[in-house]
């Protein structure tokens, strides 16, 4: 069979994938991509989009918990798991068809199967031949486990299982502790479990700013959560009661784990190796433009490496195109003003470098931190517990982080992220009338703080 | 029809140069021979003329613009029965320069409408400096002038990266840090931890050490030729393995023939100057010296057969080095003359390239001051440069009495990779023989 002829065809429909498909689109390449399993990748089908669906649940059963607070009356709130479930896929059905409905819109050619490559621009999906001038490899990655750490799918999950569980845990232990375990621990404490973290860091949330793991640290024990640090998970056995873990040689039973340890990137059977690619730990090694070391294979998201997120892979996506395509204002990626979020309860966000990191760097800083107690609205919200710190550098005025603790602040961060785009100093941020009241009145505070001008405090 | 008017290449090499001053404005009519705008490359200004007649319609490229590429467009003429379409065709020529120099550089057919910095696709080109908030702090911290910076951001805005890059430093390391050990040698760029470049690999123009910044101080504009000398006196010394040769020089034979010659000269105006005669002096002991009249070309050594000198003038801002060509064969008269005239036009800033590039061995005399003794630094691809003192009256030991004498210090700086200390000691000695036996120089 002869082959199929494109300017691009890209492996893999996740944030990374089908986004750099509509960009090359839009700037007249015939592009096609290539999936396995469903459009709109993992972020939307299996990740980002689907757990904020539960954690909404989890949420709004949070406040009904508390109505009294808020001068309401509610009798106990039961709740369906299945139903929530359903709910979370359903969310993640209308927007896997929202990709389908974009690469009709955008002439995308979809090509379902598994793709494997014959060199660096010709691409065979079963039967067919896809051959381009260009090939994006946006495959992703997965959940990585360990011989001693293995999901079954019955008490034993990964993300993916926990986001469909099959039953509701009463005693949950979370291994690891960045955004996947931790947005996990939230949701299934406030659907009612008792939940373990174990780290084998010193702090939980370890990317974030030390404060901002205290603080977290501090909340999630509050709502009664344990959390053991330095810790461990040597061996997990499961028997028909449940799993019995043994965490720094202590053995304790839990009713289910979840495994969330990092992410192995999805890069096997693809024929790298026979191209030459070059990879680092798994990870394919790209420039800042997306290449590979072999010309015309290009490489976007998480099979890159870290950070993985679904906006870093969107972005990447962009970037090689826009270079494949030698768009004027194409502009390398810039690793450094990626913002990161954890929609656990409270949230948590930051953009840049930590204060730890900022000295390291050899920074003198200026540091601003405003808690959400002085703030107005978050008092009538009834979400008086959070924090936003700013560090700026004490010579040039630049932003260098920002970290961001509390209700919404998923929300706020992109102000921060804007600012520093834009390479704004403190003078900009604090010239910059914010509205009032919101939470967003904190970033200002934040930022006089820095410079002692801080008002509500 | 509209005429292109682009930057004119004064000399073969020149990439890009500073559009210092416009005499035309929007709406003047010019005729071919006016004197339009005045163009400073790194060393010299030169003026601008017009080739065609026709009214200023438009001018692309504000006055004081740096870093104007050559052949970019910066005005446009409306010609007579005039159209707007826009015609590619280079119409300006500089004034002076030497016709094939501004053909070769007119050859390359480079898609340059790049002229100092990138700018909004249609728009005409503004010369403002759209610079991110960060970018203009970082500048006034580190002494950027931000119009001489290229922005990289979206539409050319300047970020703080590209100001960094102008200043010679890497972007990563804002701040030594801390762990570093403090750098013995003053001249190791400090923080250079961070950047694993090998020091020689990369060139920096200038030391990334900055100024304290709690004495105060002004930031004065570096001018291109303080640039230019920066980098290539910063290269010289960095590159070029100097050594040094001193020797005394009696000078009261050549006073007695200059006041001679002057004497005789006097009716057609003509002043011979010490420095005129050490000029000739040099120029013959390097012909007398072939192995010493060379250039370190890298994978070869070139071998004048001709010594051209460059005689260091101080001129205000800097200093500049114009050429005595064959000075070895021209009559001490001429040297006078041509040097007269070349110092004169050097104040002014006028010498064009060609006057001041390529010699084969410099001097440079701060007699004048009575600087007793100095080592020079050598102007590349040059292989060796007089330095000269003042002449003195010294004790002097003539015919194993001590007597006075009229004494000079002169010492040789000397690109070891071309030159050796034995080829370098028979060239002053050349040197000395001739000043001290100067009817020499005349036959």
């Amino acid at each position: 069979m002869s082959a199929e002829q494109f300017d691009l065809v890209i492996i893999g429909s996740g944030p990374g994938g089908y986004v750099a498909a509509i960009r090359a689109s839009q700037l007249g390449q015939k592009v096609a991509i290539v999936e396995r399993e469903r459009l709109g990748g993992i972020c939307l089908n299996w990740g980002c989009i689907p757990t904020k669906a539960l954690l909404r649940s989890s949420e709004i059963k949070h406040y009904i918990d508390h109505a009294s607070a808020y001068g309401l009356s509610a009798g106990e709130v039961g709740f369906d798991l299945a139903k929530v479930t359903e709910r979370s896929r359903k969310v993640a059905n209308q927007l896997n068809s929202g990709v389908k409905g974009l690469m009709k819109k955008n002439r995308v050619t979809v090509v379902e199967g598994v793709a494997t490559l014959a060199s660096a621009t010709s691409v065979k999906v079963g039967e067919r031949t896809l051959s381009a001038k260009n090939v994006i490899v946006a495959t992703g990655a997965r959940a990585r486990e360990l011989p001693h750490l293995k999901a079954d799918g019955e008490r034993v999950w990964t993300y993916r299982h926990a986001m469909v569980p099959p039953a509701m845990p009463t005693d949950l232990l979370v291994i690891g502790s960045g955004a996947i375990g931790v947005e996990f621990a939230s949701f299934f404490s406030d659907m009612g479990a008792k939940v373990t973290i174990v780290e084998m860091l010193d702090r939980i949330l370890p990317v974030e700013d030390e404060e901002i793991s205290a603080f977290m640290d501090k909340a999630l024990k509050k709502q009664g959560m344990t959390i053991r640090t330095k810790a461990a998970v040597e061996k997990l056995d499961v028997t028909p009661e449940g799993v019995t873990a043994t965490i720094n040689g202590e053995r304790q039973i839990f009713s289910h784990v979840i495994i969330a340890i990092g992410i192995a990137p999805n890069t096997e059977d693809l024929g790298l190796e026979a191209l030459g690619v070059q990879t680092d730990r798994g990870h394919i090694r790209t420039d800042e433009w997306g290449r590979t070391n072999v010309p015309g294979l290009w490489a976007i998201g998480d099979v890159t490496g870290a950070p993985w997120l679904a906006h870093k892979a969107s972005h990447e996506g962009i970037v090689a195109v826009e270079k494949i395509t030698e768009q004027p204002h194409a502009h390398p990626m810039d690793k450094s003003n990626i913002p990161g979020c954890t929609y656990s309860r409270p949230q948590v966000a930051s953009v840049g470098l930590t204060e730890a990191k900022a000295r390291e760097a050899g920074h003198e800083v200026k540091v601003g931190k405003f808690p959400f107690i002085g703030n107005g609205k978050a008092i009538a919200l009834g979400e008086a517990e959070g924090l936003v710190k700013t560090v700026f550098d004490a010579k040039t005025g630049a932003l260098l982080g920002a970290h961001m603790v509390g209700a919404e602040v998923t929300e706020l961060i992109q102000g921060y992220v804007i600012a520093r785009a834009c390479e704004a100093t403190e003078a900009e941020l604090m010239a910059t009338i914010f509205p009032h009241p919101t939470l967003s009145e904190m970033m200002h505070e934040s930022v006089l703080d820095a410079y002692g001008r801080a008002i509500h405090i | 029809m509209a005429i292109d008017i682009t930057m004119p290449a004064l000399s073969p090499t020149m990439e890009s140069g500073t559009l210092a001053k416009w005499l035309i404005k929007v709406g003047d009519a010019v005729k071919p021979g006016d004197v339009i705008a005045e163009i400073e490359t790194d060393k010299a200004t030169m003026e601008v003329e017009a080739v065609d007649e026709g009214v200023v319609a438009e001018i692309l490229v504000a006055a004081g613009t740096e870093e104007v590429k050559v052949n970019a467009v910066i005005a446009r003429l409306q010609g007579e029965g005039d159209e707007a379409a826009p015609v590619p065709k280079a119409a300006a020529a500089p004034a002076h320069a030497p016709a094939p120099a501004a053909a070769v550089a007119a050859q390359a057919p480079v898609a340059v409408p790049a002229p100092a910095k990138p700018l909004t696709p249609q728009g005409p080109l503004v010369a403002r400096n759209i610079a991110s908030p960060l970018a203009r702090r970082v500048a006034q911290l580190l002494g950027v002038d931000l119009g001489a910076v290229t922005g990289t951001g979206p539409n050319g805005r300047i970020v703080k990266a590209d100001v960094e890059a102008a200043a010679g430093k890497a972007p990563a390391a804002v701040a030594a840090p801390v762990a570093a050990a403090p750098a013995p040698a003053a001249a190791a760029p400090a923080p250079a931890a961070a950047a694993p470049a090998p020091a020689a690999a990369a060139p920096a123009p200038a030391p990334v050490v900055l100024p304290p910044t709690e004495v105060p101080f002004e930031a004065v504009k570096l001018s291109n030729m303080r640039k230019t000398i920066a980098r290539r006196l910063t290269e010289s010394k960095q590159q070029v393995p100097h050594f040094y040769l001193t020797v005394d020089v009696r000078l009261d034979a050549l006073l007695k023939l200059r006041a001679e010659l002057n004497k005789a000269l006097e009716s057609r105006g003509i002043k011979l100057s010490v420095n005129d005669m050490l000029v000739k002096a040099e120029a013959l002991a390097l012909m007398q010296v072939p192995d010493a009249n060379v250039s370190f070309a890298g994978d070869s050594l070139r071998r004048f057969s001709r010594a051209d000198i460059s005689v260091a003038v101080a001129i205000p801002g800097g200093l500049i080095t114009p050429v005595i060509r064959d000075a070895a064969n021209k009559s001490l008269s001429k040297i006078a003359t041509e040097m007269k005239d070349l110092a004169a036009r050097a104040k002014e800033g006028k010498l064009q390239p060609p006057e001041y590039t390529g010699g084969t061995a410099s001097i440079s005399n701060l007699g004048m001051y009575g600087i007793k003794q100095f080592d020079a630094v050598i102007n590349p691809p040059e292989g060796l440069i007089l330095a000269v003192g003042a002449g003195e009256k010294r004790p002097y030991i003539v015919d194993d009495a001590l007597a006075i004498a009229t004494v000079m210090s002169a010492t040789g700086s000397f690109d070891h990779r071309a030159i050796d200390g034995a080829v370098g000691a028979e060239f002053m000695s050349a040197f000395k023989a001739l000043v001290e036996n100067p009817l020499g120089m005349l036959a």
